[in-house]
């Protein structure tokens, strides 16, 4: 027999009681790695974001347009590798709920400043020559079941009208802080549109994308780009793409705030629920716990048999979580609308932060009854009547 | 002449409640030779049990000194006095204090993992103890299936298992039927004789008593 047989049958004591706290740990591990993803996928963009990637928007706000013009003053700003450019089209497609990013941008260097859209030469070759053709992203082709050549009809919102697309490209994200569910088109098949259409808007773009060489140089371009266009007509605000993405939360940063509070609040339910086991368990094995110290069993030991009890407690129970977490995270996403969060998936982070957690809480309930254990003489424990 | 095996000396006890100090044991002095079977009797509250703890060395006096094979236990810390208690003392209970969950053998075996016997080792005197209580064919029974005296005689098992130089006994009588109480006390009877071990106990009845070799009465925190 050894010490560890005893931990596993204790644990196993009241079973009904174990299954509980081990359902209450689990839930509250799914709930908080429920959160936390919820949360990432929040992040999604700025953790997507490359730290060679500058913005250059309208000084006022996002929503105002810039002159095509600057494309080649910037360019021309030392350390700046690349200078490309994307217009918010908007539109409806299917139905409002629908929602999925549609871009229109400089074909010939937007993929080229965004590796992270994989796509596959001989289709992207294709999309170049074709000046209504667009690349999309592969769950927008998984969920709307369109292949290559398939026609894409678009309501226009920002710009009115019926717009065809042909789908030309299926692009792959790089890794999983990609989204995959965006649309490219030609910014000239725009532009052709609004010089006809609407020509007071024509020559305007939504904002530069400025690749540059070294990212510490971030700081120093940023100010020079927006130096440049000072005291002109549409002034810029420059920034790296991180903080242009985080600009985007900042709306919703009381809800992330609450969100994250709140992932860590369940932390503290599990080690109350599992304290709360540990404590009844101990009080009720005051009298065994004081015939093992009679016998000489030392503190080292009554730790192992308290403190291991409660780690396989909160082990199973986090595992249990995290089994159950897989489901509930697809269940969410099918939940809410089509394209709420494009990148959606559990970080390994948030299951290491879990494991970790269920780990520390673990020895943490067991504080109080070990503590409770080790002060009890063996004298009044063995008159304890439980 | 020889010393004796264990020596009490002036032991004094007290336990304080609030601010107020109750005596329990005042100035005991008393001598117990190696093999000795010594009965405690007395009423309630004399002290027999607080005694019985002070010598195993599961509580500590207030004053006074207790010897055992020449070592002064009342100077050693907690953890000396745990692998002390570990390699000299076998406790036998009342309500017998087996663990529920554990079988008989495995109640048995329990001491003997502070042991450095290797796991077959310690599976073997666990099964010899529990042959010498005459419980071989019950030792992969829980606890709950077995009668209260089939488990005093475990708990005997147990207190055995690590070959203690000293017994000691609360009431180990007091929870048992006639027969079961015979039994039992037979089997403490035949291990002071046949094994030497010095057996210690306390109890509150007279039949049980009669086994000793010896009995001490305590009245008050005194031995009368």
């Amino acid at each position: 027999m050894e010490l560890f047989k005893l931990l596993i049958r204790n644990a196993l004591r009241h079973k009904l009681r174990s299954l509980l706290t081990l359902v209450g740990i689990g839930v509250a591990v799914m709930a908080f790695a429920l959160l936390r993803t919820v949360v990432t996928a929040w992040y999604a963009g700025v953790e997507a974001s490359a730290a060679n990637r500058l913005i250059t928007r309208h000084a006022v706000s996002f929503v105002f347009p810039l002159p095509l013009a600057y494309r080649d003053r910037i360019a021309q700003v030392p350390g700046v590798d690349e200078v490309t450019y994307a217009s918010w089209f908007s539109g409806v497609y299917i139905d409002k709920n629908q929602f999925f990013a549609r871009l229109a941008v400089d074909s010939e260097t937007f993929f080229d400043v965004y590796p992270e859209f994989v796509i596959e030469p001989k289709q992207f070759e294709v999309f170049k020559r074709e000046r209504n053709a667009c690349i999309i992203g592969i769950d927008i082709a998984n969920r709307y079941n369109l292949k290559l050549g398939d026609m894409m009809l678009i309501e226009g919102d920002v710009f009115p009208g019926q717009w065809e697309f042909v789908v030309r490209g299926i692009y792959q994200p790089r890794d999983q802080t990609t989204d995959p569910a965006s649309m490219m088109f030609h910014y000239r098949y725009l532009e052709e549109r609004v010089r006809q259409e609407m020509p007071q808007r024509s020559g305007e773009i939504g904002w530069y994308i400025v690749r540059i060489n070294d990212p510490d140089d971030s700081a120093a371009i940023s100010r020079e780009i927006d130096r440049m266009f000072a005291n002109s007509r549409a002034e810029t605000k420059t920034e790296t793409e991180r903080a242009f993405q985080q600009s985007f939360l900042s709306a919703a940063s009381a809800v992330i705030t609450a969100m994250n509070i709140m992932s860590f609040v369940i932390i503290g339910i599990i080690l109350l629920v599992l304290g709360n086991t540990m404590i009844m368990s101990a009080r009720e094995r005051t009298h065994e716990f004081a015939v093992l110290k009679a016998l000489g069993f030392s503190a080292g030991q009554l730790f192992f048999l308290i403190a291991g009890e409660a780690l396989i407690l909160s082990t199973l129970g986090s595992a249990l979580g995290l089994l159950v977490t897989l489901p509930a995270v697809e269940g969410f996403q099918a939940a809410l609308p089509k394209g709420w969060f494009p990148v959606f998936y559990i970080k390994p982070e948030t299951i290491v932060f879990g494991c970790v957690s269920a780990f520390l809480v673990g020895l943490a309930a067991s504080i109080i009854p070990l503590r409770r254990v080790l002060t009890t003489r063996i004298v009044e424990g063995l008159r304890h009547v439980g | 002449m020889e010393s004796p095996f264990i020596e009490v000396v002036g032991l004094f006890k007290s336990y304080q409640r609030d601010s107020l100090e109750i005596p329990v044991l005042r100035n005991i002095t008393l001598n117990i030779s190696q093999g000795d079977f010594l009965a405690f009797m007395g009423p309630s509250g004399s002290g027999k049990t607080t005694l019985l703890n002070l010598i195993a060395g599961i509580d500590k006096p207030t004053s006074g000194k207790i010897f055992i094979a020449g070592m002064d236990i009342t100077e050693l810390s907690e953890t000396e006095l745990a692998v002390w208690r570990s390699q000299n003392v076998g406790f036998i209970f009342q309500f017998y204090n087996l663990i529920p969950v554990l079988t008989a053998l495995e109640n048995v075996e329990l001491p003997l993992i502070l042991t450095p016997l290797s796991k077959k080792q310690r599976r073997s005197h666990a099964e010899t103890a529990l042959h010498v209580v005459g419980l071989a064919e019950r030792m992969h029974h829980f606890p709950r299936q077995l009668s209260g005296g089939q488990e005093q005689r475990v708990a005997i098992a147990r207190a055995i298992a690590t070959d203690p130089a000293i017994l000691v006994a609360d009431e180990p009588t007091g929870d048992l039927d006639k027969t079961s109480a015979e039994e039992v006390l037979e089997l403490m009877d035949r291990l002071n004789r046949e094994l030497n071990k010095t057996i210690l106990m306390v109890t509150h009845d007279p039949r049980a008593a009669e086994r000793a070799r010896f009995i001490r009465n305590l009245e008050k925190g005194e031995l009368a």
